[in-house]
């Protein structure tokens, strides 16, 4: 394919084209009327592989996975109309945990576009508000730099989902093709540097503070600048908190580390945080999840807020020090002049979080015959460790999995942080696989959450993207239940599962293995033998039905203001 | 101490808002979606090309608290198309109203309320009259107010443009 550069290609070329000079080496997707132009291309060409899933869902969301897990930008593909808008939960959610990620859509001719034709939806119209960016494609000739710009803007700045609508006729027509050509976006610079007297103002009273705090947030992993956090923690003592999205920060026994805040949030990290007079904010954004009641968050606190987002900062928590800049860059600016500044001895304040931890570690208590939830998910963190690549679903299991898995390093963990998109864990283990083949991919789930995208076993045997689905069984949508057994009196709407499939024969009518585990002997078992399968493999764990995800601040209570085990 | 009173709790104000943007994919329309989606509120929009340029100003007249009013600044500026967002401190305001008045009405009031407001009779057809008046947003809403009176057919409000001083 040489000498491609100033000769005239269809769209579809350009796409192709497009997609390998961007290193694109797997798409995600599904074929329809609208780009089956594109799809002739995706046939004649050997640049990258194409992963037929069997939903746009789970397409865009394996996808997603595959930029989680790898850094790089994840591509989809669909058609126009259902194929579309199927694809928009996937774009939501990718859009809510700023994920990089370019997914294109086939659109009806331009000539027939407003006419209500098959298969036309105002795909543009639905993505503006669940992507960073879209662009209807109208003429071919403005293809190649909508290709080149859409990727530079998912993965620039904050990341997040560009969604390209391109018409069948733009796909057909014929346009000259440089890539190397560049383009200009006199609208669009997102900022790297950090304002440099800011970030020393900042650290002058980060020094002085008695009891500063790290709260590290998902910007930490997409900027790739852990190394730098842990550097700068060590090196002045602060301690760290996490977000659920930043799990894997720190090393998961990093005596530094007080665990996840937020609403199931360790003891001790809301204690850190309600108590702290300095927080230091690196690319998280003061969630709803995290912050508990507001107008009683952290008043004690002085801000620091570090994000490549102007309108993160200030947006819930106006900080004393706002620095905007890319935090890989930011870190590197702020340990440069670390050492000009006499860090005051936080070991008092350490000390009293490790009281806290005392207090109330992190714990479940083994108490009934049936396995406990927690269990099986530290056991797997045992056996598996920094070897696996975990993804979940949405609910108790992924709590507890935020809790319990000892989270080692960044990008060790996919999870639908801020959208809560239930249906996610199966496409991201298919997408983290096919990322890092060399890694065992897990996705822990519960009884629920799995059904959502249960069709994709077949992809993963087609494809040979063996992973573990982890299905913690309660018969019930748990998180629902928990919340209406603490506060609607026990009235269960709409929460028991209490017909299911048999989910080993289910898996193995897929082509994969499938077990079914009531103890813990069996459990490892079924374990190690998923792992030699090489297959996609279900291993259902009948868990204790009524555990609960705690600690818990309940909605409209102080960070501080925890259910903990034991509570009624 | 993180304390910012005036932040959190200020009395909303009125702001005028200018929005320089690339005349592109559909940039009106996200710039209409994201007033509606994170609820802000949009008490005048008016857009028009700049001359010899690629850009369109938007003259967004908006109501907010502080807070709300530095997201919406903030938000508007993440929006890919847009170049450049303006909070006006000290600006001269002009809206203009077009009214269509009933022949049969005192024709010569009319007009001297029109002259009053910097306006004046457009046209004139066997069954009405149309005046125009440009002047600054609160005034010309008293000139409605007063010209209620004459029994007007038809009010077309242009909307604020605005420039700072």
């Amino acid at each position: 394919m040489k000498n491609k550069e100033n000769k005239k290609l269809t769209g579809s070329q350009i796409v192709i084209e497009a997609l390998h000079r961007e290193n694109t080496e797997v798409v995600f997707g599904y074929p329809g009327g609208a780009i089956m132009n594109v799809y002739d291309e995706i046939y004649k060409q050997n640049y990258f592989q194409h992963i037929l899933t069997k939903h746009e869902q789970a397409a865009v969301h394996a996808a997603d996975a595959y930029a989680r897990s790898t850094g790089k930008v994840g591509v989809a593909i669909v058609t126009s109309g259902p194929g579309f808008t199927n694809a928009v939960t996937g774009l939501a959610t990718a859009y809510t945990d700023s994920i990089p990620m370019v997914v294109i859509s086939g659109q009806v001719p331009t000539a027939v576009i407003g006419t209500d034709a098959f298969q036309e939806i105002d795909a543009v119209g639905i993505s503006r508000s669940c992507t960073k960016h879209n662009f209807l494609v109208n003429d071919v000739k403005d293809l190649t730099r909508v290709m080149k710009i859409a990727f530079h803007i998912a993965s620039s700045g904050r990341p997040g989902p560009v969604h390209i609508d391109l018409p069948k006729d733009v796909t057909a027509d014929l346009a000259d093709f440089n890539y190397e050509q560049e383009f200009d976006l006199p609208t669009y610079k997102p900022t790297t540097k950090g304002n440099i007297r800011q970030i020393k103002a900042a650290l002058e009273h980060i020094s002085k503070a008695k009891r500063p705090l790290l709260y590290v947030g998902g910007g930490a992993v997409l900027s790739n600048c852990y190394e730098d956090i842990r550097e700068f923690a060590h090196q002045t003592k602060i301690p760290v908190v996490e977000t659920l999205m930043a799990r894997g920060i720190m090393r998961s026994d990093d005596e530094l580390l007080f665990g996840m805040l937020g609403m199931h949030g360790e003891y001790a990290a809301n204690m850190a945080m309600s108590q702290t007079d300095m927080i230091i904010c690196l690319g998280a954004r003061f969630d709803d999840r995290v912050t508990g009641r507001l107008d009683v968050f952290a008043k004690k606190a002085h801000v620091v807020h570090v994000d490549i987002d102007p309108a993160s900062i200030a947006k819930i928590v106006k900080p004393n020090y706002p620095i905007v800049g890319d935090l890989a860059i930011v870190m590197k600016q702020i340990l440069e002049h670390t050492k000009d500044f006499e860090f005051n001895d936080y070991s008092p304040w350490v000390d009293k979080l490790h009281g806290f931890r005392k207090e109330h570690p992190l714990r479940f208590k083994e108490d009934s015959d049936r396995l406990k939830p927690q269990w099986v998910i530290q056991r797997t963190g045992e056996i598996l460790g920094d070897d696996a690549l975990i993804s979940t679903d949405v609910g108790q299991h992924q709590m507890w999995t935020a809790q319990f898995y000892p989270f080692n390093y960044p990008r060790q963990w996919m999870t639908s942080g801020g959208l809560g998109t239930m249906g996610v864990g199966l496409p991201y283990a298919m997408g983290v696989k096919r990322g890092n083949p060399d890694k065992i991919s897990v996705n822990f789930t519960g009884d629920g959450s799995i059904m959502m995208n249960i069709q994709e076993i077949i992809t993963c045997t087609q494809y040979n993207l063996p992973h573990i689905n982890i299905i913690l069984n309660n018969n019930y949508l748990g998180m629902v239940r928990q919340w209406q057994t603490r506060f609607y009196e026990d009235r269960l709407a709409e929460t028991i599962l209490d017909t299911q499939a048999d989910f080993k024969m289910l898996c193995k009518s897929m082509g994969g293995v499938g077990y079914k585990v009531h103890t813990k002997e069996e459990f490892d078992k079924a374990l190690k033998d998923a792992v030699d399968s090489n297959k996609p493999a279900m291993i259902e764990v009948i868990v204790d039905r009524r555990e609960e995800v705690l600690p818990m601040v309940p909605n409209g209570h102080a960070l501080d203001e925890m259910l903990l085990l034991g509570d009624k | 101490m993180n304390n910012f009173k005036d932040f959190y709790n200020s009395e909303e104000k009125r702001e005028v808002l200018s929005v320089v943007v690339i005349n592109k994919e559909s940039v009106l329309s996200r710039i209409v979606d994201l007033f509606s989606a994170r609820g802000y509120n949009i008490d005048s929009l008016t857009v028009a090309p700049i001359p010899d340029s690629e850009y369109s100003r938007i003259t967004i007249i908006t109501v907010g608290r502080a807070r709300v009013i530095d997201q919406i600044v903030k938000q508007l500026n993440k929006l890919v198309p847009v170049l450049k967002v303006t909070e006006h401190k000290d600006v001269i305001e002009k809206d203009t109203v077009l009214i269509k008045v009933p022949i049969d009405q005192n024709l010569s009031d009319v007009d001297v309320l029109a002259r009053a407001y910097n306006g004046a009779i457009q046209n004139v057809t066997e069954n009405a009259i149309v005046i125009s008046a440009t002047d600054e947003p609160k005034r010309i809403a008293n000139f409605i107010k007063i010209i209620e009176k004459y029994k007007p057919l038809e009010i077309v409000r242009s909307g604020v443009v605005a420039m700072e001083r």
